[in-house]
């Protein structure tokens, strides 16, 4: 066991370390998926038959440098059209941190997959380009990041290599960008850093071209950001996946109620409550098949036992009394159309998906929507089409134990889906 | 109080919670349990989801009939301690059947043929979703795949035209004779694997643990010599001693040189590693694309 104990320590820390997911936005063009490649390339993330396919489809292709964006762009259609289509999800691991990189295209569906990459996020890398400064997309790109509620952003001001390096040109992008931010909301923290992702000036090693700047690299920040604060460990939530019965000699009487927890910490012995019927109940044990557990908090995966027979199934919610959810079948959110094929617009009638629980839910007014280059709202035209922003409200057919987004990432979302064709339509945020 | 947990706990709690959801969002799941390590993983996994309580569902093993022995009689015990149901959907009875056709030739593999007779096992048995233990790092074609994976009526993967996943919802609904593909270790690396391996002291197939056998080397890959590979006149076996970083159909899958015994061992070599652990697959060098052609198609 010593060997075995010592061994994880040895490779890398293995067992201390945690887990930061963040976001990549930028324009066509700036540079995102190069940032990514340097990334994965300067932290030996990327291996030697991974470079060597690159190398060549490169050469193929006619490519000066490798390309590193072909290390991300792995679907035929986008390498014959240069283009990114869709979420790509990249893993790397540094000493400190294991890292999960929501890469999200800036192309048809920009908003759609930003909106998707951005909804599991600690963090989100805007990516600026340091000759063109903050235009319209920066802005949406804040936007999304601050309505999808990341508290983390860095503004990459990069290329800086195509602006001799120049202090002031990065001073005007950092001023510019403050003005646009401090009407934002939910950002806790913004951090700047001046970067060539091409020639690796900031990311993960320190540039001897802007001497001026003496803030950290890009991985530096990454690995050292502190997000221990992001989850809500105060308002209890575990919504109820599956409730185990064995119908074994040696379990008989288990029931337990299989989930994840939501938000707050559970213990044994706790007073909790379950929504939407009310009936109170304590904790008889929180279960894994490891060991019993003292506490469990988001986001353990775990199951509930209670000392009193109550009937609970998949789409209940336990919580505690003292700050129980709202149930409620009158919704006020802001949502994000995704469908290229459908609108939205007054009276649709869909499924919502919130927590573990499926209902049936009529749009009943739309408020308005949103000009996310502007942060204008618009209120002449309620149709909303592909990557359409606004508020609405909706009647649901049965009430859901709603939190505010702000609250609660996991209780406080949920997405819409077409009775017809069964595809994702619209995520939503209560309000 | 410090409410953190490590990103192995997260990794699995997440795991966990894509399987609770399976199960309870499908009327009739299955597993693909292939007795390579990530399928080992991932039902190792769901033991631990519905515990104490049997796993509600069967495991299903696409047999190519050219499986080196040591994975057959691990995937029979495994099963048997799991106490689970095995669905066997065999290549070898298709081709028998005559429904299917063998490639010829040398480099000839059976790795193409199982989709048919996934796809086919799959109908047969009514199953709308299959559980896989791909993961997203393993190739470019996969970092794109959802946990839920919607599949049409043909079995296709169409992945221009994926359903948005959010937050921690998946959406599973579908029509009549469509299907969802769920992929529960979507966010693992191959390191996450070996060390989840380590830490929960999973039982292994030997084949992954270094030791001598008869091997040729072609195209610079590494060729375990069996009943199922065709030598070609220049080819002569020799002694080596290798291990498999991954576990297919044993003319398609290369072996390593390693001397890794134990696995300590092996996770230092994973992790001084500069080749992944496709690089050694005779399927994926086929095309620069050849993942994402058989992924479209059905396959796993």
């Amino acid at each position: 066991m010593t060997d075995k104990t010592q061994l994880l320590e040895d490779t890398d820390g293995y067992l201390d370390m945690d887990l930061l997911r963040f976001t990549t936005a930028g324009s066509v063009d700036d540079g995102k998926s190069t940032l990514i490649g340097r990334l994965l390339y300067d932290s030996k993330s990327i291996f030697e038959d991974q470079l060597e396919a690159v190398e060549t489809s490169s050469k193929a292709r006619g490519d000066e440098n490798v390309n590193l964006a072909l290390l991300t762009d792995g679907l035929k259609a986008e390498r014959e059209q240069g283009i990114t289509i869709d979420v790509a999800y990249r893993y790397f691991a540094t000493p400190r941190r294991k890292f999960i990189i929501a890469d999200t295209p800036g192309h048809i569906q920009y908003t759609r997959n930003m909106v998707t990459g951005a909804s599991t996020a600690n963090l989100a890398i805007l990516l600026i380009d340091a000759r063109k400064g903050v235009i319209e997309q920066s802005c949406r790109h804040a936007f999304i990041a601050d309505l999808l509620r990341i508290q983390h952003i860095v503004v990459c001001v990069n290329k800086m290599d195509l602006v001799d390096w120049s202090e002031e040109v990065y001073n005007n992008i950092v001023k510019t960008f403050r003005e646009f931010s401090s009407r934002l909301q939910n950002i806790v923290e913004v951090t700047f850093i001046p970067a060539s992702a091409l020639l690796g000036d900031n990311i993960v090693d320190k540039s001897t071209n802007m001497p001026w700047y003496q803030g950290p690299t890009l991985l530096y920040h990454l690995e050292s950001v502190y997000i221990g604060a992001d989850e809500n460990h105060v308002d209890a939530r575990f919504p109820v996946q599956w409730v185990i019965r064995p119908h074994s000699d040696e379990w008989h009487d288990f029931r337990g109620f299989a989930g994840r927890v939501a938000g707050g910490v559970f213990k044994p012995g706790d007073e909790v409550q379950v929504m939407p019927s009310g009936f109170t109940s304590k904790i008889k044990g929180i279960h894994t098949m490891d060991k019993e557990l003292e506490e469990a908090f988001a986001p353990m995966s775990c199951t509930i036992t209670l000392e009193d027979e109550i009937d609970i199934s998949r789409g209940d919610m336990i919580v505690k009394p003292n700050s129980p959810p709202e149930p409620s079948q009158d919704i006020d959110a802001m949502i994000c159309w995704f469908s290229s094929e459908k609108t939205l617009s007054g009276r649709g009638k869909f499924m919502l998906r919130h927590t573990s629980k499926e209902v049936k839910a009529m749009v009943r007014e739309v408020k308005y929507k949103v000009n996310i280059n502007t942060l204008h709202k618009i209120e002449d035209d309620l149709e909303f089409k592909l990557n359409d922003i606004g508020r609405i409200t909706l009647r649901t057919s049965a009430p859901i134990n709603a939190d505010s987004y702000k609250k609660n990432r996991i209780t406080g979302s949920f997405v819409l889906i077409d009775e017809h064709t069964n595809e994702t339509v619209a995520a939503g945020m209560i309000l | 109080m410090n409410y953190t947990i490590t990103h192995l706990k997260q990794l699995e709690s997440e795991a966990i919670y894509i399987l609770r959801e399976t199960a309870a969002q499908f009327e009739k799941p299955v597993m693909l349990f292939s007795g390579g390590k990530d399928s080992i993983v991932m039902a190792h996994l769901a033991k631990k989801a519905f515990w104490p309580a049997k796993v509600p569902f069967p495991l299903m093993h696409v047999d190519t009939g050219h499986n080196f022995p040591e994975t057959m009689e691990y995937r029979d015990s495994f099963v048997e301690d799991m106490g689970a149901k095995l669905v066997v959907g065999s290549v070898q009875e298709a081709i028998d059947a005559g429904k299917i056709k063998e490639e010829t030739g040398a480099r000839a593999s059976r790795n193409g043929l199982q989709t048919y007779v996934l796809l086919e096992t799959l109908e047969e048995g009514g199953y709308d979703a299959a559980m896989g233990g791909g993961r997203r790092d393993e190739e470019k074609a996969r970092a794109k795949e959802r946990f839920f994976s919607h599949r049409n009526e043909f079995g296709e993967w169409d992945p221009k035209n994926q359903r948005p996943e959010l937050w921690n919802i998946f959406n599973g609904r579908k029509h009549f004779g469509e299907h969802f593909r769920v992929f529960p270790l979507s966010n693992w690396t191959e390191m996450d694997v070996w060390q989840y391996i380590l830490s929960e002291e999973i039982p292994l197939p030997s084949l992954y643990f270094s030791h001598e056998r008869d091997c040729i080397i072609r195209d610079g890959v590494i060729m375990a010599v069996t009943d199922f590979l065709e030598l070609l006149p220049e080819e002569k076996p020799e002694k080596m001693t290798v291990r498999f970083r991954t576990i297919g159909d044993a003319t398609c899958t290369g072996a390593n040189l390693s001397t890794a015994a134990t696995l300590e061992d092996i996770i230092a070599e994973v992790a001084a590693a500069r080749q992944t652990e496709r690089g050694t697959r005779a399927d994926d060098k086929r095309s620069e694309t050849a993942m994402e052609d058989r992924k479209k198609a059905g396959y796993f």
